[in-house]
């Protein structure tokens, strides 16, 4: 009993399998070779290890090869502690600390995720089948791994929490100064500008430069963290509007009669005059197009890296003086006097599509940066926040008393909205979700009537123009704190800057590709494949791809007699028809169910009689 | 109240000396990059652009025939050796490195018709119109001594073609008949035929290395086993074959130019259906060969250019021909698989580069990062009509582009004529063949 069983015995083992192994002389060789053999080795232990992690069950979708290699690499590290399962070891005899694929967080790599799974993949010959499964798991790996590398984010987002009870929205600026450190709270500042009055203000791209430009004529730009004046210019004429072009060295001004392009150093380059009567700017950065709309109802697309005007956009819908931009897909949100909310492309000479919000004016309009929400603040004194992920329905709305006159959503989600005097913002739960209007995260007032607001991007401030002058806001948790030092980067040296620009221009989207959904171009055209197959058929006068008609092979032994073709060829038809039958049955019934379905999301008094 | 503010120490962010590398922080939030897919799209249309750029395939001119090449061989361990035969009997052995012809031998009287390297490297053969084989040893001869081959073989009629074995010391020759030498003996250890027609080319199976391949002038391409007398088996198609080549990676598959501008790719276990039918010559392909991964093959033509097809597609990815090139004899593909010669009518051998737009040399790892990149980006975006029209667009001498044309009217009606006849013909008495089956005639065993 107590001597040590023969390596080359293989019976024993077999009976207990626990105790044989206890027993048997380790050598380092046989240490790798353990572990795989026990998976090969049949009886016992096989079952066992089926018994010990029961398989999910299989869903109902038709691609058990695809599900089975995507759905392991979450289920991986819940093995990973398993007691029973040895870690391996290497050669030198050390253990691994961490057995198994590196955990992979779920939650996370939703946010990576850009495969449509609830999609079946189309039917398709094997050989563009297995690509496209391959794809699809490669694409899913990379979004396992970009959420893994989000471990290696250095910064976290600020927050306000109020003690219990407290509410937030009742802390004062002050008191939000004297409890940060002195960084932070130089960010906060007044400019008393009351001379030039009302301002508008545009934060550049990467958040280090303010551009201000007052009703009277006053254009600056500072690097407002470091408080350096760039340039420093009166106009001589009422400025509408001000904002950066791509880079914070070109600053386009919507002036009374033109729009002008200085530099920063307020020189004078360009006088469009082409652009007149402007009121609103927008800049659309991917595209290198500034937007602009004006008091004569177009819209129009300005191709500032060629100096061309795209396209100018009749709106119908007289003097446009509420624009706002979908960063998400370029599209360019116009508010209209009617309270409708209409959606322009420079592709398309109509909108997108209308959205009426208001019973009276759209006073201001503004869009998050997953393009998810659209906020609007019409006449009627309502705040409403809209879903446009395809059915543009309300999620919640809320009458102010005051209306907002202008509204901004920050980079994480938190929604500002200025009403007289006062700035209110809102936050929601997380990043992606809408801010709930019950509450107030923060409020302001402040020494004028507002008539700009924009959150600093990458900075937690909300920077307000007012009649006043300006005042740089303190609003914990409203920008993203990790930023992509090739897109965005605060910190670029005037070289990066450069390499980033020439970068920049090098793939500037066309102004074609602007549409509702920025994916489409990765999808496939089935549209046009579809008439490409039918011209095909019409000129080859047959289809090519069409499957040939049941030919019976020939038997041996007599049985390849007519009657029995005829029968076996009569089978295969009669199987085909009975699938066809059964597809259109199952097709009409989904139809039906489709039509019983509520049209409205309201039900009504008289549905009760709807039997 | 609990209060945190972002606040970034300008440190974590800043490069701390001027000799240090810009501090680059990515975040791979999809909202921090919008316009993925058209960004990418721009990008792979510029990818596009600038391969169709540097797209300058032809590399030299290796110069010194004094009549047009009529073979080239590969050596089998150097990559830097080529060998060629001329029409007018003359040999040359050149170091490509150099560009420069190493060694020349008046080989034969007329042609050399076909010429092989040993296995080991150490020797070649050589057959001509003067109805001999000659064996050759690879080094020049030593000081004061003659030129003169190693062993030559007179033999009774003209031999067309010669291929060595891949292992042993045995080689195949065409002519009248397909004979099996050993390279001891002076007669052929097996002599084989099937019909009674010159044969152009022999070929041995590179993998199965006792299967043999032969085209013939009546039209057929035979195969055979080295180990039986008899041939195994033979398809007869359209026109004649005028070389096979077989894919040095799957057994069974071989590539046979055919005089009706096409090429065929057959299975030998299967030969009554081609696999794949290769159509864009405009005129006889005159020699094909197989790039060492099996993947692509490229033709030469009497078209006066030569072409690249990939082996599972019809149509080819690549076109190259010169000014000056006139009808392409013979080509081969070279061992690394990234060059590609062609020697002519017109007593020259080109070097040009496999893929048109690589950059050669050595290339830094952010070089094959941006190229790897590129090259999955084109991929990606390869069936959007602007990047397919910029990817495929070759100019054509007008020669060519003109013979397209003309050819393409011509397909189009036969198309349509025999479209009218089914459309006024009983209902299956016209049936429809496809582009494969069409050009085999029969399959005998």
């Amino acid at each position: 009993m107590e001597t040590a069983p023969k390596p080359g015995r293989g019976g024993p083992p077999k009976e207990d399998k626990p105790q044989a192994k206890r027993k048997k002389p380790r050598r380092y060789w046989e240490e790798e070779a353990t572990p795989a053999a026990a998976g090969a080795s049949p009886g016992p232990p096989r079952k066992k290890a089926r018994t010990r992690e029961p398989r999910p069950p299989r869903s109902k979708s038709a691609h058990p090869a695809k599900k089975s290699r995507l759905r392991q690499k979450p289920r991986a590290p819940k093995d990973a502690p398993d007691p029973k399962r040895r870690p391996q070891r290497t050669l030198s005899g050390a253990q691994d600390p961490f057995p198994g694929p590196a955990p992979a967080p779920v939650e996370g790599a939703r946010k990576f995720c850009r495969i449509d799974k609830s999609r079946t993949l189309p039917h398709s010959k094997p050989k563009t089948r297995s690509k496209l499964e391959t794809a699809e798991a490669q694409e899913e790996e990379a979004s396992v791994r970009a959420a893994r590398a989000e471990l290696l984010l250095t910064e976290e987002p600020g927050f306000l929490e109020g003690e219990d009870g407290e509410d937030t929205a009742k802390i004062l600026q002050t008191d939000i100064v004297g409890a940060v450190d002195i960084a932070s709270a130089a960010k906060h500042f007044d400019l008393n500008l009351r001379q030039f009055g009302p301002y508008r203000l545009n934060y550049s791209r990467t958040g280090r430069h303010l551009a201000l430009g007052g009703r009277r004529g006053h254009v600056a730009a500072l690097d407002w963290v470091t408080k350096k004046l760039m340039c420093e210019i009166n106009v001589m004429e009422a400025v509408q509007d001000i904002h950066f072009l791509h880079s914070e060295a070109l600053l386009a001004v919507a002036q009374n009669r033109w729009l002008y392009i200085y530099d920063n150093q307020g020189i004078e380059l360009h006088c469009i005059r082409r652009c007149d009567r402007v009121t609103r700017l927008e800049f659309l950065p991917f595209h290198f197009l500034l937007a602009t709309c004006s008091e004569t109802g177009f819209l129009t697309y300005l191709d500032v890296s060629v100096g061309k005007i795209v396209t100018a956009l009749n709106a119908r819908a007289g003097r446009l003086s509420v624009m706002a931009q979908n960063p998400y897909n370029a599209v360019i949100h116009l508010g209209h006097s009617n309270g409708t909310v209409s959606l322009w492309s420079p592709a398309v000479k109509e909108p997108l599509a209308k959205i009426l919000c208001h019973r009276g004016a759209v006073r201001a309009v503004a869009v998050d940066s997953t393009g998810t929400y659209m906020a609007t603040s019409g006449l009627d004194h309502q705040l409403k926040i809209f879903d446009l992920r395809g059915t543009f329905q309300p999620l919640s709305a809320r009458t102010l008393p005051q209306g907002a006159g202008h509204v901004a959503f920050s980079q994480r989600g938190l929604l500002a909205a200025g009403m007289g005097d006062v700035v209110n913002i809102w936050a929601g739960q997380g990043k992606a979700s809408s801010p709930s209007l019950e509450q107030p995260y923060l409020t302001h007032r402040l020494s004028g009537r507002v008539h700009g607001l924009q959150f600093c991007p990458f900075e937690d401030v909300l920077g307000v123009g007012h009649s006043g002058g300006i005042t740089s806001m303190l609003v914990p948790g409203s920008a993203e704190p990790n930023f992509d030092g090739l897109e965005n980067n605060p910190y670029r040296s005037r070289k990066q800057r450069q390499e980033w620009e020439v970068k920049a221009l090098l793939e500037k989207v066309p102004a074609e590709l602007i549409c509702l959904d920025p994916r489409a171009l990765a999808e496939v055209d089935v549209v046009s494949l579809e008439q490409q197959k039918k011209e095909r058929i019409e000129r080859l006068g047959y289809d090519p791809d069409a499957k040939a008609p049941f030919q019976p092979k020939a038997k041996q032994k007599g049985r390849s007699s007519t009657a029995s073709l005829v029968k076996r060829k009569k089978k295969v038809m009669d199987q085909e028809h009975r699938d066809k039958v059964r597809q259109s049955l199952e097709q009409q019934q989904q139809q039906k169910q489709e039509t019983t379905k509520p049209p409205r999301a309201r039900p009504s008094a008289l549905d009760r009689f709807v039997r | 109240m609990k209060v945190k503010m972002l606040s970034r120490n300008p440190d974590d962010y800043v490069r701390e000396t001027k000799l240090d590398i810009q501090r680059v922080p990515r975040n791979y939030d999809p909202t921090l990059h919008p316009f993925e897919v058209p960004r990418e799209y721009v990008r792979a249309l510029n990818a596009t652009k600038l391969e169709r750029v540097f797209a300058k395939p032809f590399l030299a001119s290796l110069d010194g025939h004094r009549d047009g090449v009529n073979c080239l061989a590969k050596h089998p361990k150097s990559l830097t050796t080529v060998l060629s035969g001329a029409c007018d009997g003359e040999v040359k052995i050149w170091n490509l490195t150099k560009r420069k012809c190493v060694r020349t031998i008046q080989a034969h009287e007329g042609f050399v018709r076909g010429i092989c390297t040993r296995f080991c490297g150490t020797s070649f053969f050589t057959v001509g119109d003067d109805k001999t084989v000659k064996q050759w040893k690879m080094d020049g001869p030593g000081y004061g001594e003659e030129e003169e081959p190693l062993h030559t073989i007179l033999g009774k009629t003209v031999y067309t073609g010669i291929d060595h074995h891949w292992k042993d010391p045995a080689f195949a020759t065409c002519g009248q008949q397909v004979d099996i030498w050993d390279e001891q003996r002076t007669n052929p250890i097996c002599s084989m035929n099937w019909g009674f027609d010159s044969i152009s080319s022999v070929k041995f199976n590179p993998i199965e290395t006792y299967l043999l391949g032969s085209c013939a002038s009546d039209r057929n391409i035979v195969l055979y086993d080295m180990r039986q007398a008899t041939p195994l088996k033979k398809v007869v198609l359209d026109m004649r074959t005028n070389t096979i080549c077989w894919n040095p990676m799957e057994a069974f598959h071989f590539t046979a130019a055919n005089e009706d501008y096409n090429l065929y790719t057959f299975d030998m276990r299967a030969l009554d259906i081609p696999v794949m039918v290769h159509m864009d010559h405009v005129s006889a392909v005159l020699d094909v060969d197989y790039s060492p991964t099996g993947k692509e093959f490229v033709s030469a033509s009497f078209d006066k250019s030569i072409r690249i097809f990939p082996v599972d597609k019809s149509r080819s990815r690549e076109v190259y021909h010169t000014k000056r090139m006139q009808h392409v004899i013979c080509v081969k593909w070279t061992s690394d698989s990234k060059y590609i010669m062609c020697g002519s009518d017109e007593m020259n051998i080109r070097l040009w580069k496999a893929n048109a737009s690589e950059k050669l040399g050595v290339l830094t790892s952010r070089e094959k990062a941006a190229n790897d990149y590129n090259q999955k980006l084109k991929e990606k975006f390869q069936y959007h009509p602007h990047v397919k029209r910029i990817a495929r667009h070759r100019h054509l001498p007008k020669s060519i582009y003109s013979q397209i044309q003309e050819q393409r009217v011509m397909k189009e009606a036969r198309r349509r004529k025999e479209m009218n006849r089914r459309k006024h013909s009983k209902p299956g008495s016209v049936p429809i063949v496809s582009e494969r089956k069409k050009h085999v005639v029969a399959v005998v065993k």
